[in-house]
């Protein structure tokens, strides 16, 4: 079986620091990979780089075979990529319900032309947009929500919006940067369960950058461990919590 | 579907219409002037606010439109005789010369036109950094007038075009002002209008979600140019007369001010904006007038109501940015529930 | 080709773009700390203007005071502005800003026009400025000679403050990350004052030299040099105080010198700036000594 998603030897450099370097992955269909490692290691850079939002310097990446190294993040997104961020980047202003609608963007088939006209594909489209939308919301226990502003959601529900609004663009490749950040350990429960659900209902494959050691060794299948940009472990959550380096990287003191 | 708002709206448009009737049967030239007026700048101000407010982009160009579309719609629209009594200096070139087109043939040209220049500068602006936009279309509007004063062969310098037939009237610029509101909240209830408003709000995270913030912010660009333009040509035929110097940046800060006043984001706010700038700036216009009053003579002060519109503006963006409607838009039920609230009883 | 007249116009390019060149660095030095475009900034040339017409029509100063005089009130409005207009939008969206400072210039243009009437009034240029060198068979404007030494002098100045003063660093430091700075204990605001401070008084410099080459003085006169220099400074790289002034001489040069050479398109010349601005977005927006700035 070959990967959906691989890297290879991935760099980027801002100015003189190099942020990431030598980074390799490979993610095959429905793993769930975490990304995990120090403060300022370099795992959102890396997010960024993948999804178009910063340019990679050196290396490759590939999604189902095909090198998307570079490409513009809309271009990224429609091919089947989706994330959320660390920092919550809703839109504030729009409503819940239009929050997760203007993911649906790149797939309506109407003009604007036919928008002002109101014709046939735009009825059809926009319904189904609107019905797409509001599963999603249901699926993340958002839906009584839907017509309230995003930035007045509780911090919890802003996360789980962050995911709804993703899953809209019918992904294959879900990548979340530290969605549980700030959860207690019941939204923190309550968020796994539905990352299961949507995982198995919509057939995901998932990367996820996290720092809730319990989270990820609970659901990862396998684990990438860098530090200070560099890879420094890869494998299963019992490997990674019995090695080494990865001690060291988070103690900062070499066992012997 | 009939539905309670629908029957509201299409009452609300009878009553419209028939006082429009009414005051262009029985009230003054200056009260129909002053409704034409409002017509055009309620249609400019919605145009105006699509890439302004709905989109977030800065732009000052609604003067440049305004002006090509001017500029187009009374080239197209004067009879060939009076092209050849106007160019006195330099004779009209061909094909220009010997085409004459009915008034509405001429407001489409003029719209199409305005949106041919707004696609040509979206494409260098908007695809680096769309920050230069309020830049760049403010040099293009100083550009537009450097060229019609240039281009004696084409819009007769600094003569400018006389004795444009006075097409304009009530139902013209109604008309096409509902038009337009008409259009533009379609577009904006749709996803287009979506995607605006989500570059506005987060234009990295709408990118990541699969939007082509270019090709958004460009649509919304071109729209409003071309809506701008339309208006350019009605006014023209409003005023029959235009030259260089007409299309100043006045135009677009009184624009701006209008939207800002109503609610950046709001079409309903760029409506209400309008119409209270437009009516407001009529009222002060006695600020710049000599008056006598009670045995005092006050001489006038000129650009007086500039002042006070700028230190509104400024003003408002300080104390209130949200203006009046902030982002919201009319619905007959917040009509309702405001009233409800003024008068007693708790809304519903 | 007449050498004479070439090297005539090239001097007249250099002038005017050292002009340019000294009204950029107010903007790209705003837009460097603030991410902000000062549509304000023009208009200070105005504020000037008058201000050295009314010290030295009305109150009969003598042009060294006036002229300094000035410099240090549009300094002083450069600050008044930023303080009263800006400074209570730090923390909006940028637009919001944008829009304040497009109603800042228009007011400033109004009251003028209210104040000081629209009629143009003739800028008292003093004997010194006038008249012009013969050198070689050339002639070359005493005034020319004045705008070079004083720019060197001026760009020199700036380049000490910014690069060798407390102060400078700061500068240099908020243009990067203001956040991070503020968070370091820095006065930011203090700092922004300072720049504003500089930058109008860069402008006042650059307009008082420009009414002694274009004496007529109106309330709009500082809008199309205000675009003019802003162009000047995208080209030369925002954020650069080097690129503004490379970038006013550029486009000072490119004016006069395609005029020179095409006279039947001088009607044209205000649309240079803008034909320049295009091309700079199209091929190379960074501008030529410009990187990306952050944020």
């Amino acid at each position: 079986m070959k990967p959906l998603f691989r890297i290879e030897q991935l760099g980027v450099n801002f100015g003189g620091l190099s942020a990431v370097a030598g980074l390799d992955l490979e993610i095959y269909p429905g793993e769930i990979v975490g990304l995990i490692g120090p403060n300022g290691a370099g795992k959102t850079t890396a997010f960024n780089a993948i999804t178009g939002i910063v340019k990679s310097s050196t290396g490759k990446v590939f999604f189902n075979d095909v090198e998307i190294t570079r490409f513009k993040s809309s271009v990224i997104a429609k091919m089947g990529i989706a994330r959320t961020f660390q920092n919550i980047r809703l839109y504030d202003d729009l409503s819940v319900l239009e929050n997760v609608m203007v993911a649906g963007h790149c797939s309506i088939t109407y003009s604007f032309l036919e928008a002002v006209a109101g014709l046939g594909r735009f009825k059809r489209d926009e319904t189904k947009i609107r019905d797409r939308s509001m599963e999603l919301l249901g699926l993340m226990g958002l839906g009584s929500l839907q017509s309230e502003k995003a930035d007045s959601l509780p911090y919890g529900s802003q996360r789980k919006l962050e995911v709804a609004r993703a899953l809209a663009l019918n992904p294959k490749l879900l990548l979340l940067d530290e969605p549980v950040a700030g959860m207690n350990p019941g939204e923190t429960a309550d968020f796994l369960t539905l990352l299961q659900t949507a995982k198995r209902e919509l057939k995901l494959t998932i990367a996820l950058i996290e720092h809730d050691m319990s989270f990820v060794m609970g659901v990862c299948d396998k684990i990438k461990v860098i530090d200070h940009g560099m890879p420094i472990a890869w494998g299963s959550p019992s490997e990674i919590q019995s090695d080494s380096n990865v001690i060291a990287a988070y103690l900062g003191v070499p066992i012997e | 579907m009939v539905t309670r708002d629908r029957i509201l709206t299409f009452l609300a448009l009878c009553v419209l219409a028939s006082f429009l009737w009414y005051a262009e049967r029985s009230m003054g030239d200056y009260s129909v002037r002053i409704l034409n007026n409002i017509a055009i700048f309620i249609m400019l101000a919605v145009s105006y606010n699509l890439i302004n407010g709905v989109a977030g982009q800065f732009s000052l160009g609604p003067n440049a439109f305004l002006a090509i579309g001017a500029y187009t719609s009374a080239l197209l629209s004067l009879s060939p005789e009076e092209k050849i009594n106007t160019f006195i200096i330099e004779p009209l070139i061909w094909p220009l010369s010997v085409i004459s087109v009915s008034f509405p043939v001429s407001l489409i040209a003029a719209g199409l036109v305005s949106a041919f220049f707004a696609l040509i500068i979206a494409v260098p602006v908007f695809r680096t950094r769309g920050d230069y936009l309020a830049i760049v279309t403010l040099g293009f509007g100083e550009v537009v007038q450097v060229f019609a004063n240039n281009l004696v062969s084409v819009t007769n310098g600094p003569l400018g075009l006389k004795s444009l037939t006075p097409y304009t009237n009530l139902t013209w610029s109604w008309g096409l002002c509902l038009l337009t509101i008409f259009c533009i909240v379609r577009l904006v209830n749709s996803s287009y209008g979506r995607a605006m408003k989500a570059v506005r709000e987060d234009e990295t995270a709408a990118e990541a979600m699969g939007i082509n913030a270019f090709r958004t912010k460009t649509l919304a660009f071109v729209v409003s140019a071309f809506f701008q333009g339309i208006g350019g040509g009605l006014l023209a035929h409003l005023i029959t007369t235009i030259s260089p110097s007409l299309f100043t940046f006045m135009f677009t800060f009184n624009l701006l001010s209008m939207i800002v006043v109503g609610g950046l984001g709001s079409t309903t706010g760029a409506v209400l904006g309008a119409i209270i700038i437009t009516w407001g700036g009529e009222l002060l216009r006695f600020f710049e007038e000599p008056i006598s009053f009670l045995g005092y003579s006050y001489k006038g002060i000129p650009g007086m109501r500039m002042v006070i519109f700028s230190t509104l503006l400024i003003i408002v963006m300080i104390f209130a940015r949200k203006g009046l409607m902030g982002r919201n838009e009319f619905t007959w039920k917040g009509l309702f529930n405001l009233f409800q609230r003024r008068f007693g009883r708790p809304p519903q | 080709m007449d050498y004479s007249f070439l090297i005539q116009q090239i001097v007249f390019g250099l002038t005017l773009g050292c002009l340019y060149g000294l009204i950029a660095i107010g903007y790209t030095m705003v837009y460097g700390v603030l991410r902000l475009i000062n549509f304000a900034h023009g208009d200070l040339l105005m504020v000037a203007a008058y201000l050295v017409f009314f010290g030295m029509a009305i109150y009969n100063l003598s042009w060294p005071i006036a002229f300094i005089g000035a410099i240090l009130l549009t300094s002083f409005m450069g600050i008044l502005i930023d303080r009263g207009a800006y400074r209570p939008l730090r923390k909006s969206p940028r637009i919001s800003a944008l829009i304040t400072a497009i109603g800042v210039s228009f007011l400033l243009e109004n009251l003028g026009l209210v104040i000081i009437g629209g009629r143009p009034k003739t800028f008292p240029t003093p004997p010194l400025f006038e008249g012009a060198q013969n050198l070689a068979g050339i002639q070359i404007p005493n005034l020319s000679i004045w705008v070079f030494v004083m720019t060197g002098g001026l760009l020199a100045a700036v380049f000490l403050v910014v690069n060798r003063t407390k102060i400078g660093m700061a500068m240099r430091a908020v243009s990067r990350d203001m956040d991070t700075v503020r968070l370091m204990g820095v006065d930011v605001n203090r700092v922004i004052s300072f720049t504003f401070a500089l930058g109008s008084a860069l402008a006042a410099a650059g307009g008082i030299m420009w009414c002694m080459k274009y004496p007529a003085i109106e309330p709009f006169m500082g809008v199309i040099p205000g675009l003019k220099a802003f162009v000047a400074a995208v080209l030369g790289g925002i954020g650069s105080i080097t690129g503004a002034a490379l970038g006013g001489i550029l486009l000072g040069l490119s004016e006069v010198v395609i005029v020179a050479v095409w006279p039947e398109w001088s009607g044209y010349r205000d649309a240079t700036a803008f034909t320049i601005l295009i091309f700079i977005l199209l091929t190379r927006p960074t501008g030529i000594m410009g990187e990306e700035l952050p944020g």
